[in-house]
Order: C-alpha cells, then sequence, then structure tokens
C-alpha cells in the first residue's frame, strides 16, 4: 500500500511542477492546486498509513493518529482560499496586462506551445502544397 | 487581564479588524482612521507592557481553550517574541499615521487588511507550534497579497502575481516539511521538539535533517536569501508606501522563525543535528550581502534603492543565525529593531520624496524643487546615516554589536569585510541618491503638492525616524535584555513550564 500511496503522490507532484514550469498563469494555478492535492496526501501519510484502525479512543485497540488528520483539514481549507485568490488574481492580472504570460509580456515564450503550434500547422501546410499539385 | 496577556497581541488586531468591517465603520473613513490609530497604540501598549512582564517574570505559555501543550494552540510570549510584537506595533503605529493621510482612500478595506496583516505578523511571533506557525504565515500572506495591490496598477498587478505564486509554491514546501518532521520528531510543538531532538532514533534522523533543510528553504523565501530573494525588490517597490513600510518587517519573519527552529531545535550540542545547514546559511548570507549592496549601488530609484538596503539588512542579520551564538543573536535582535523601523522610515521618507516631485517620482533624475526640502531631507539625512551605519544613530550601535560578537564567536574573518564594506557601498549610493533628488533641481515647486501634502505624512515619517534616536538613547538597557531574550530562547522552556507545573 505504501509503494502505491508514495507512486501516487510522485507522479501528481511530476505533474504538478510539469504544469507550474509553464509560462501561463492558469496553467501554473493548475499547477499549483495540483501540488496542494499531493501535499495534501503526503501530510496524511506522516503518521503513518493504517487501515481498519479509527482515529478515535476506546473504538479499537491501537487507534491510528489524529493529529494529521486535523493538519490535512487545516491545510485543505488554506489552500482551497489560495488557490480562489491565486485564480482571481489571475483574471485580474489578464485583465490589466493584457495577457496571460506570468511575466506581463505579450510575446509568447512558451517553447513548447509553438512547437505544438508548428506541428499543427505542418501538415495543413503540405495538404495545401499537394492540393495546389493535384490542380 | 494578565493571564490573557500573550493572547492579546493577536485577538486585539482580529477584534479591531471585525469591527471596522462593521458597515456602520466601514462607510466612514475618518471614524475608520480613529478606531484603528486607537486599537494600534493599545497594541503597543499591550506588548510594552509584555515586554516588561517577560523581563521580570520570564516566559509566559498561553494554551488557547486550555489544551495542553504539545496538542493545543500553545503560544508563547518570551523577551524574544515580546520584542518583535513590540517592533511590529511601533513600525505599524507609524505607516498607518501615513497611510492616514490619504493612501487608505485608495481602495476598500484598507484597514481590515492592514491589522489582518498585524494578526498574522503577532501570531507568528508568539506561536509555539510549527503548524500554527504556518497558518499564521498564511494568515499574514493572504493579508498581505491584498495589501500588496490595494490600490491596483499594472505594476502592483504584475509584482503580485510573482509574489502570490512564489509564496503559494513557498507554502507547499512548508508543508512536506512539516509531514517529515512529525513523522521524525512525533510533535510539532517547538519546545517539544527542542527536548526530543537530542533522543532520535537513528531512523527518524535522516528525516529530521531533510525537513530541517526544507525549512530553512522555505524561511529563506520570506528572509530573502540569497537564490530566493528575486520578489523582493520589485514587490517592494511598487506597492504603495504605507504598506513597503509594514512589509520591511516581513522578512524579519523567516528571520526570527530561523532563530526559533534551527537555533533552538537543531541547537549545537542537540548530538547529530546541532548546528544543521549552518554552514551552507553562512556562504548564502555573505552572497545576499554582496548582491545587496550590488543592487543598493545600481539601484536607479529611491524606493528600489531602499528594497535593496531591506535585501543588504537581511543578508546581514543571517549571518547572525549562521554565527550561531547566543551574542549574535543578541546582536541580531538589536540590529533587527533598528533596520526594521529604519528601513520602514525610509520608505515614508520615499514616499514623501515621491508627493513631491511630481512626474519624476522617486527617480534618480534633475526635477523640480520640493515644497519642503528642509524638513524632507533631513528626515533623509537621518535615515540614511542610521541604515550606512554612521555614529551618533542607531546602525552604528548595531553593527559594533554585530561585528563584537562575531569577533567572540570567531567569525570575523568573514563578517567584519562584508560588514564594512557593506556599509561603504550603502554611503556611496545614498549619498549619491541624496544630492540628485535634493540638490539637482530646476523650475519651480508644484503648485498641487501643498495640498497634496499633509501634517500626517510627516508625523508618520516623522515618529518612525525618531526610534532610531530612542535606540540610540537606550542602547545600553535594550543590548542588556537582547541578551536576555537570547539566552532565554536558547535555554528553551520545558513543557511541564509551559503547561504550569502539569505533567
Amino acid at each position: 500500500m505504501e509503494l502505491i500511496y508514495a507512486t501516487v503522490v510522485g507522479v501528481m507532484v511530476t505533474c504538478s511542477v510539469f504544469l507550474m514550469l509553464r509560462g501561463h498563469t492558469f496553467a501554473i494555478v493548475m499547477g499549483l492546486t495540483l501540488m496542494s492535492y499531493a501535499v495534501n496526501l503526503f501530510l496524511f501519510a506522516s503518521g503513518g498509513l493504517a487501515l481498519h484502525k479509527p482515529a478515535i479512543l476506546g473504538e479499537t485497540e491501537n487507534p491510528t493518529d489524529p493529529l494529521p488528520q486535523a493538519l490535512v483539514l487545516t491545510a485543505i481549507v488554506i489552500g482551497f482560499a489560495m488557490t480562489a485568490f491565486a485564480l482571481i488574481l489571475a483574471i485580474r492580472a489578464r485583465a490589466d496586462l493584457g495577457n496571460d504570460q506570468v511575466d506581463g509580456r505579450s510575446a509568447p515564450t512558451d517553447s513548447l506551445a509553438t512547437k505544438d503550434k508548428e506541428q499543427r500547422e505542418k501538415p495543413r501546410a503540405t495538404e495545401k502544397a499537394s492540393g495546389g499539385k493535384s490542380r | 487581564m494578565m493571564m490573557h496577556l500573550p493572547a492579546l497581541p493577536v485577538l486585539l488586531p482580529f477584534f479591531a479588524a471585525v469591527f471596522v468591517l462593521f458597515p456602520f465603520f466601514n462607510e466612514r473613513l475618518p471614524l475608520q482612521r480613529l478606531v484603528t490609530q486607537l486599537f494600534l497604540l493599545a497594541l503597543v501598549a499591550v506588548s510594552a507592557l509584555m515586554l516588561y512582564t517577560t523581563l521580570r517574570d520570564g516566559a509566559l505559555g498561553y494554551a488557547m481553550g486550555d489544551w495542553e501543550a504539545p496538542f493545543g494552540i500553545f503560544l508563547l510570549a518570551d523577551p524574544m517574541s515580546s520584542f518583535m510584537v513590540l517592533l511590529t506595533s511601533v513600525l505599524a503605529l507609524g505607516a498607518h499615521l501615513y497611510a492616514c493621510a490619504g493612501e487608505d482612500a485608495t481602495g476598500r478595506y484598507f484597514h481590515p487588511l492592514y491589522l489582518f496583516q498585524l494578526m498574522g505578523l503577532n501570531g507568528a511571533f508568539l506561536t509555539a507550534d510549527a503548524f500554527n506557525l504556518f497558518v499564521f504565515f498564511e494568515i499574514l500572506l493572504i493579508a498581505s497579497y491584498s495589501l500588496l495591490i490595494h490600490g491596483g496598477g499594472r505594476e502592483r498587478t504584475r509584482a503580485a502575481q510573482h509574489y502570490v505564486l512564489y509564496n503559494l509554491i513557498g507554502s507547499a514546501f512548508f508543508l512536506v516539511a512539516l509531514a517529515v518532521l512529525y513523522h521524525a520528531f512525533g510533535t510539532l510543538n517547538i519546545p517539544d521538539m527542542a527536548e526530543r531532538a537530542p533522543h532520535l532514533s537513528d531512523e527518524s534522523l535522516p528525516l529530521a535533517e531533510a525537513g530541517g533543510m526544507l525549512l530553512m528553504l522555505v524561511f529563506g523565501i520570506k528572509a530573502a536569501l540569497l537564490p530566493l530573494h528575486f520578489w523582493l525588490p520589485r514587490t517592494y517597490s511598487s506597492t504603495s508606501i504605507p504598506v513597503a513600510a509594514l512589509f520591511a518587517v516581513m522578512t524579519k519573519v523567516g528571520l526570527y522563525s530561523m532563530w526559533r527552529i534551527h537555533g533552538v531545535v537543531y541547537a549545537e550540542g542537540h548530538g547529530e543535528l546541532g548546528g544543521l545547514g549552518l554552514d551552507l546559511l553562512a556562504v548564502l548570507s555573505g552572497l545576499t550581502v554582496v548582491v545587496g549592496s550590488l543592487g543598493v549601488l545600481a539601484a536607479e530609484s529611491l524606493r528600489r534603492l531602499i528594497a535593496n538596503l531591506v535585501i543588504l539588512s537581511a543578508g546581514t542579520l543571517l549571518m547572525t543565525v549562521a554565527m550561531g551564538t547566543t551574542q549574535a543573536v543578541a546582536a541580531g535582535v538589536y540590529y533587527t529593531l533598528h533596520s526594521t523601523l529604519m528601513s520602514g522610515a525610509f520608505f515614508l521618507v520615499a514616499g514623501l520624496v515621491v508627493l513631491q516631485r511630481g512626474q519624476a517620482g522617486d527617480r534618480f533624475v534633475r526635477s523640480r524643487p520640493m515644497l519642503a526640502p528642509k524638513l524632507t531631507g533631513f528626515l533623509f539625512a537621518i535615515c540614511a546615516m542610521a541604515l550606512i551605519g554612521l555614529p551618533p544613530f542607531s546602525g552604528f550601535v548595531g553593527k559594533v554589536f554585530i561585528m563584537q560578537s562575531a569577533l567572540d564567536s570567531g567569525d570575523a574573518w568573514w563578517v567584519w569585510p562584508l560588514v564594512l564594506i557593506s556599509g561603504l557601498a550603502a554611503m556611496i549610493a545614498l549619498s549619491r541618491a541624496g544630492s540628485t533628488l535634493f540638490w539637482r533641481t530646476q523650475g519651480n515647486v508644484l503648485p498641487e503638492v501643498k495640498e497634496r501634502l499633509s501634517r500626517l505624512h510627516f508625523a508618520g515619517a516623522g515618529l518612525l525616524c525618531l526610534t532610531t534616536i530612542a535606540l540610540v538613547l537606550a542602547a545600553g538597557p535594550l543590548t542588556e535584555w537582547s541578551m536576555r531574550a537570547a539566552q532565554d530562547m536558547h535555554q528553551g522552556v520545558s513543557l511541564e513550564q509551559l503547561n504550569g507545573g502539569r505533567p
């Protein structure tokens, strides 16, 4: 179980880091959301993972540690508020700065996006060229 | 009343904020100003009383709702935290006076946000629990996010975006560090962690080390440690003047947390964990001073220059963490008081300059003369001389104290040159700045300046400038008390003491 749990947290952090390294605010906010989920899961595991053990005294012989659950609850609430604020700020920045780049510069500097665009346009260009030949 | 003293610096701003949010107050700006100002005065009185009590009787613990120490929300007022709370409230009072002159009318909810920010700051200084530290960090951060863009504008939005996203990532790291530490120590109560640190099992030692280094990263972000400081100049120079002045204490929160965690839990003598990461911190803090000096020399406007002076003083203070001795921490406490108040005062003086120079703002270019060049120049000179470290102002005393403690701990060979050369860099930059701002003038005084400039502007800036003289006059007792504060903090308190004798 620990292995699956750790893998899940790791994959989520990987995705979030990838998203946060993009230059667009929306992708970064998505990355932050994923990151906070992963962190919450990690925090939950800090008391040790256990099955069928409620965090209440007197229910079972050895109950699980309730503190991490309390910490996770607090972290979820705070993370939620912070994500909401970051989103509103991103929308505000889109209006104030005229684009959704983190630096507020209009020229897109996202190399992955331009590569995507090139690849999408390449087949169309060849199609056009071939179409011209046949005519 | 005395029993609840440690909770008051957190609760007072909270209730005041809720108070001024009521429609009755919220619709009347002058009333809001008056109420906030009264609450701030009460806060100064309470924190002064707290410092007096803790110096006389030792640390005061406060268990929220009587939940006992390792589990509940626990506040700890010792001389160290009382010093920081008093510093915050005096700075807040001065900056608020300045804000009342009209800066608060540029957007809604300035006063509640300001008070929530104070609540977060005081809470972070007073808490004895690492998770609570995180919660108070978030409170002060979300208030600072809103204060930062108060008044709006392109430049502010851009700065806020960097600041917010960067700090959100920092918060995620904070939580990871806390999870690791909880697993290693089995507790997040700082005195409890300090007690358990020497007896950790071999299994949890690497985890405790990893958690400690992660915390250093998080506090380094807040304290503007070298590779993590890039958010600071743009944030401080683009926000409104009173907010920038209040933010002067924000870098000190990270520094204070390092004193608390890395100076106490990872103290020398705690076996394998002793002095964790201090070598790395020494190198980075020295480089922070170098980069801060270069920034000070390269700055093109007064606010950028002051922001770089904040980095410079943050680097100097982080050197005291890296030295790690009790005397170094005591020197750090005195230097914190001085540098925070004077940076705050300097931001307010920069505000006076911006108000009087019209289009030129605070950029170092030839422009119209000021309406009150003598008074503004006098305040500028006080701030500049204090921050450079020239006698007879507090910077001189602070720097001598730091250099003395470096001599005693055997770190003089790297601390002395950095402190002295950074002072020289600040002197060159500030004398150039001052002569450009005040002497390279042409044309007439702007006619509308007279209406814009109010007595409150000068009152706020003057109040904070006066503190440097108070710091010098009271230098004897203050150094003694900061020694006490550092000793008390390093000695620590046991859980039994915290719970008032109960096991």
